[in-house]
Order: C-alpha cells, then sequence, then structure tokens
C-alpha cells in the first residue's frame, strides 16, 4: 500500500466515523434530551397479592402499556413520564407507602388502586400533599360522597352505576317486581356499600328481599351457601362478592348444578375468565370488556395483546386511561401544577375512553361519566378461551343520558370544603 | 318448612361440614408429621398445595386428567424429599424459628414464582366431563366430584395410617417421635425416613392441591389461603397424634359449615374460637402427646 493510499484510506476512515457519528447523533439524540428533561413521576399503588391481585396485575399492564405509547411519541411537556409500581397489599400498607411515594420520591401524581378501603386512606395522604390521585379500580359511593376529595378522581365506576346497570337488565327480563332476592356480600367497605345500593333498587322497585350473608374475603369454599340457596329457593341469586370469591363461588355454584337465576353487581373480566367456558354464568355488570365494538377500544385490545400476550381486561382500562388522560391534560394545559390540572378535569372536558362515546368527569364529585355493559354466557362454542362471554350493547342507550346510572347531588352529596 | 326438612338440611349441612373436614385433615396431616418427627414448622405447606393444583392443571393439559391425577400428587411428594434433602434436614438439631423462617421464606419464593410464570389471575380449570353430575337421595343433593374427592382422600388417609402404624417403618417414624436419640442409639439412621415422611407429608398436600384444583380458583395465593385453617386443625388436634388430627379436621370442617350457615361473616373466626376454647380446656391439643423434646 503507498502512501498517498495510506492517506485515501484514513481520510475515508476518518468519514466514515464522521458520518457514523452523525447518524447516531440524529437517531440518539431525542433520547438524550428526554433522559436529560427532568421525569414526570407517577406512583401507582394497586394490590398485587391477595384476593385482588390477579386485578392489580392487569392494572400494571394497563398503566405500562400507556407510558410506553406516551414515552415512544415523545412524553408529556417532552419529558418522559416515570412510574413508579407498589403494591398496595391493605389500607395500612397502602397509606405508608403512598405517604413514601409523595415525601421522599416526590411524585407529581398517584395513581391506580382497588380496595375502596386502601382508596380512602390514599386519598387522604393525596389531600395532604395536594396531589392528584387518580383512583381506577374503587366502586365504593362514599368514596365519592361523604369521603370525597377534591384532590381524587375516579376512573371506576361507583357501586350505583353497577346496580343500576344490572338493574336494568333485570327489570328488562322481568326479574324484579315481587321476585325473591337473596344476596351474598364481601365484608368490607366495597361490599357493604354495594349491598347497601342493591337493597336500595330492590326497595324501590319492589322486590322481595330475603337475606343478605356477609362472606369473608378470602372465602373459597362456598358449598354451605349454595345448599342455603337451594334451601330457601329464591328467585334471583345476587352477588355482591369480590375478586376471586367470584371464580369460586361461580365454580361452586355450577358444581351444584343450582338452576336458581345467578346475577351480580359486580365482576371483573379475570372471575369470568378463571371461572372459564364450563363455569360461567349469570347476568353481571362491567366497565368495558375486550370485546367493545369502538374504534379506540379495537386499536387498544390489539397494542395491549400485542405487548401482553392476551386481550385486556377492564382493570387494565382503567389504569392505562389515567396515564393517558394525565398526560391528555398536561399537554392542553400546558402545566403540571395540580391546581390548573384539576381545573381542566373539572371543565367538563372530553376523553376517549375507549367506547363508543366519550366520557367526562363531573365536576361535583369528580366521577367519569362513560358507558357501561352487562355480560352473560356466550351463546354456543366460545371462539377463544377469552370470549366465554358477550357483551351488551352499551348501557344506558345512545340517546340517554349517561349520568341516568350515576346517583344525584341528593343521593351521594360530595362537599370538597 | 317443615321440621323434618329443616332437620334434613342441618344435616345436609352437617355432612357437608365433615366433607370439608377431611379436605383439611389431607393437609394438616402432612404438617402434622412433618412437624412431629423433625420438628420443622413448614410454613412452605401451604405453597406445595398450590403446586399440586398447577401441576394438575399444566399435566392435565399436556397429557390428560388421569396421568395429571395420578402423577401431580407423586411430583410433589418428590420435590417434598428433594426439599428435605437440600434443606429441611439442616434444621433438625437447630432453632425451630430458623426452619420457620426458611420455610416461611420458600413460601414466598415459590408463591412469586407461579405469580411470574403463570401470571396473577386465577387459571380456568373445571370438574372433568365424567364426573360432573349430582347424586340425588330425596332432599339430599351432592355432586358426584365431592363424593370421589372424598373417596380418594380417605383411601390417601387409610394408607397413611397404614404405614405408619401397621408397618416397621411406622414404628421407625413413631419411635422417632418420642425419642430419636434413643433410635439412633439402637442404629437406625432416621435420615432415610426423615426424607419419607417429608415425601409423604407434602406429597398429601399436594394430593389436596390436584382434588382442590377444580372447585376453588387456581392461583398463586390458594396455599396461603388453606394454610391458616391447617394449623388450626394441627393445634386443635395436638401434635403427634394421628387421630387427634382427624377429630380436629372434622369438628372444624363441622363447625365452619354450620357457622356458615347460620352466621357466614363468623365462619372464618368460629376456627379461632374453637382454637381458643380448646388451648384453654386442654394447652396439648384434643389428643395431643406429651414429647419430651418439645416440653
Amino acid at each position: 500500500m503507498t502512501r498517498q493510499n495510506q492517506t485515501t484510506d484514513l481520510t475515508k476512515r476518518k468519514l466514515m466515523v464522521g458520518a457514523a457519528a452523525t447518524v447516531a447523533a440524529g437517531m440518539y439524540a431525542p433520547s438524550l434530551v428526554r433522559a436529560q428533561a427532568k421525569a414526570i413521576k407517577i406512583g401507582h399503588l394497586t394490590p398485587r397479592t391477595g384476593f385482588l391481585g390477579p386485578m392489580g396485575e392487569y392494572a400494571m399492564m394497563g398503566a405500562t402499556l400507556a407510558m410506553e405509547e406516551v414515552n415512544a411519541a415523545g412524553g408529556a411537556l417532552g419529558r418522559p413520564l416515570e412510574i413508579m409500581f407498589e403494591d398496595s397489599v391493605n389500607p395500612k400498607t397502602a397509606s405508608s407507602k403512598a405517604q413514601r411515594m409523595v415525601e421522599r420520591d416526590k411524585v407529581d401524581f398517584l395513581v391506580g388502586e382497588i380496595s375502596s378501603s386502601s382508596g380512602l386512606v390514599i386519598s387522604q395522604v393525596a389531600a395532604r400533599a395536594q396531589t392528584m390521585f387518580l383512583q381506577t379500580g374503587c366502586n365504593s359511593d362514599e368514596l365519592r360522597g361523604k369521603n370525597c376529595s377534591r384532590y381524587m378522581f375516579h376512573l371506576e365506576a361507583n357501586n350505583s352505576m353497577y346496580v343500576n346497570t344490572i338493574g336494568q337488565e333485570m327489570l328488562r327480563q322481568n326479574m324484579v317486581k315481587g321476585k325473591k332476592w337473596m344476596a351474598f356480600t364481601a365484608d368490607y367497605a366495597f361490599g357493604h356499600d354495594l349491598f347497601e345500593k342493591t337493597k336500595r333498587f330492590m326497595d324501590a322497585n319492589g322486590a322481595i328481599f330475603i337475606s343478605n350473608d356477609m362472606v369473608p374475603t378470602d372465602a373459597t369454599e362456598f358449598s354451605a351457601l349454595i345448599l342455603k340457596i337451594r334451601q330457601q329457593n329464591p328467585d334471583l341469586v345476587m352477588s355482591n362478592l369480590a375478586g376471586n370469591s367470584t371464580t369460586n363461588f361461580m365454580k361452586q355454584y355450577k358444581e351444584f348444578k343450582i338452576s336458581i337465576p345467578l346475577a351480580g353487581a359486580d365482576l371483573n373480566a379475570v372471575s369470568i375468565w378463571g371461572a372459564g367456558e364450563g363455569s360461567f354464568q349469570g347476568v353481571w355488570p362491567i366497565v368495558w370488556t375486550h370485546q367493545v365494538n369502538a374504534p379506540s377500544a379495537k386499536v387498544f385490545t390489539k397494542s395491549f395483546t400485542q405487548r401482553w400476550g392476551r386481550p385486556p381486561d377492564n382493570q387494565a382500562v382503567g389504569d392505562y386511561l389515567a396515564i393517558k388522560m394525565l398526560t391528555q391534560a398536561m399537554e392542553k394545559t400546558k402545566s403540571t401544577d395540580t391546581e390548573t390540572l384539576i381545573r381542566y378535569f373539572e371543565s367538563g372536558v372530553k376523553f376517549d375512553v375507549l367506547r363508543q362515546r366519550e366520557g367526562y368527569f363531573r365536576a361535583w364529585d369528580h366521577q367519569l361519566m362513560f358507558e357501561m355493559y352487562t355480560v352473560q354466557p356466550v351463546i354456543g362454542k366460545p371462539t377463544s378461551q377469552w370470549d366465554v362471554m358477550q357483551t351488551s350493547a352499551a348501557v344506558p342507550g345512545p340517546t340517554v343520558d349517561l349520568e341516568v346510572l350515576a346517583p344525584t347531588k341528593q343521593q351521594n352529596a360530595c362537599n370538597f370544603g | 318448612m317443615t321440621l323434618a326438612t329443616e332437620i334434613v338440611f342441618l344435616l345436609e349441612q352437617i355432612l357437608n361440614g365433615l366433607l370439608m373436614g377431611v379436605y383439611y385433615l389431607l393437609i394438616a396431616l402432612g404438617l402434622s408429621i412433618i412437624f412431629s418427627l423433625g420438628g420443622i414448622v413448614n410454613l412452605a405447606h401451604g405453597a406445595m398445595f398450590a403446586i399440586g393444583a398447577y401441576l394438575m392443571v399444566q399435566i392435565t393439559d399436556l397429557a390428560g386428567y388421569g396421568i395429571a391425577f395420578i402423577s401431580a400428587p407423586l411430583l410433589v411428594g418428590a420435590l417434598g424429599m428433594l426439599v428435605e434433602r437440600l434443606f429441611l434436614r439442616r434444621f433438625y438439631k437447630a432453632d425451630p424459628v430458623l426452619s420457620l423462617l426458611f420455610t416461611f421464606g420458600l413460601a414466598l419464593i415459590i408463591e412469586q414464582s407461579l405469580r411470574m410464570i403463570y401470571g396473577a389471575s386465577p387459571l380456568q380449570f373445571n370438574i372433568p366431563e365424567f364426573a360432573r353430575g349430582l347424586l340425588v337421595l330425596g332432599d339430599f343433593m351432592y355432586p358426584y366430584y365431592r363424593i370421589g374427592m372424598l373417596s380418594v382422600a380417605l383411601i390417601a388417609l387409610f394408607l397413611t395410617w397404614f404405614l405408619l402404624h401397621k408397618t416397621p417403618f411406622g414404628k421407625v417414624v413413631k419411635a422417632g417421635v418420642s425419642d430419636p436419640d434413643m433410635v439412633r442409639a439402637l442404629g437406625i439412621s432416621l435420615t432415610p425416613i426423615l426424607t419419607a415422611v417429608s415425601g409423604i407429608g407434602i406429597g398429601l398436600a399436594g394430593l389436596a392441591g390436584v382434588l382442590l384444583a377444580p372447585i376453588s380458583g387456581v392461583h398463586p395465593a390458594m396455599g396461603q389461603e388453606i394454610l391458616t385453617a391447617a394449623f388450626v386443625v394441627v393445634v386443635i388436634g395436638g401434635l403427634g397424634s394421628f387421630w387427634g388430627v382427624v377429630l380436629a379436621a372434622l369438628l372444624v370442617g363441622v363447625i365452619r359449615g354450620l357457622t356458615t350457615y347460620f352466621y357466614p361473616a363468623a365462619s372464618e373466626a368460629s376456627l379461632y374460637v374453637l382454637m381458643l376454647a380448646v388451648l384453654l380446656l386442654r394447652p396439648r391439643g384434643l389428643m395431643g402427646e406429651r414429647m419430651d423434646r418439645l416440653e
């Protein structure tokens, strides 16, 4: 090789290195800039173990997917989102972890939770720290009423919405007036509140109340209760159970071949999938399923299934939407300021909530208004293990005000103080 | 409702309680014999029950219900022997708190591993077609599957009793429970006996998981849910007593069943009230034997 050739080669090498460096800089510059920008921190608390653990797992998957989508699109206000996930376990642990997140980790927002009891204590921590808390799975009406907080927004339906959704279906099936109802209720804050709303519906619509039994949340064996149902012979069995208990109850109800119609005032898709084709039965209200016929719902279901290898459940939707709504709010207001964002959410602004109609928060109790559904076993052979249920058309119908399902100010007064 | 019908319903609840007691017995008996012989408080026993249920689901998918039904409890028993050989035998002469802490950690690792492999959601697993249906005798009705479960459980318990009470192996186990040093002095090694006892005890937990998988949810925390009741049964029955554990399990099943019928909210608490009452009246449990090394 001649000296000249060496020079030429060196020049070429330098050029190639320079070009590669330029291309690399071009490719990675945005992420470097993003990495340097201070992340927007979100503290995510939800039960990952115990009887609500299966829903908590979906909550985490939904929030993670939303974060990944937002960050891939450049973040919020040019800043990446960073979510800290914690198992909330029980109210005591939820309170201390929420406290640590706002004080030590300086999170900008709190998101998540399924247990109403834990949701209440997290909302108290959030209020003291003046941090927004978007709760995604707590049903208790009291959280929107007596225990409401200006810093807490509710992406989950409240118990009245669930009861009114299944109530409409029971009225349609002529299963209310003069019919004997027997209830079973999860023995904690959510269950007590749900039963109270169920009883209110029964009384208002002429159903005959036989009995309600409180069932410990960790109950796995229902044969004694099922024998009792057979002995009392009601016209309708109403389940106000929660989490894994619902799956076990359905399986054992089927095992004893009880022919008395079964309905429930609350259900999660994981309970349906856990029971499976052989055991899922009855009619139940649900906030969302992967069968919802709306364009954005289909896109979300596809993305979620690609990311996690299974379709989303109703809980995943709540946590996904919470992250997306926060991002929308920050982008629209150009701010992360709590007061600014509260005003934005209270303004009646519409959000794509992965249903036919858009949703909005009621300003006076911070409840997100959206369409609900009922589910029952699919007729014929399911097309997959995920499709053992069939989802109804949206409730209420397309021309009816979304608020007909929710309690009024008089029924569930909230004072933000 | 007539009085006669009321009585039939009550008897139905009592019988159902007795059947539930047999399921508790399968788990509690393993706990009892492992503790009696080796002094190990096995907090991972519930996790082994969960492994039994998961193996049942997994093997059924691969090879069918029959093969799963036989192989899953045997595999859990083999796992029990492995755990004993690798870990538990290091704790026989140590402070019982150490084995308690170790098995607690092991239970957490197993539960989290199941969660990581299968997810937190319950797995779909139902009663096989051939075992569905109800036995109807007048007002009395009971699912065939539960009657089948009861039969299998009773056979397993009879075999365990026979092994522990009517064979040379059982005599060594009994001698080992009451005076391990004397057994060693006679030139009999307790090491393989302890391994076998762990295999049997943990295998019984696996069998309980296999039997209960179709009627209760198969999920990672299922072991935790049943372990407390099993410990209560062991404490009420008294350590070292086969029949004490049998009596306690049936008693717990009936009390729990009747409480569920009359006042469901107290069904969990009823176990502890019963335990409190027994411990106040007879601290060694209903039929507990005096064991010098535990006094």
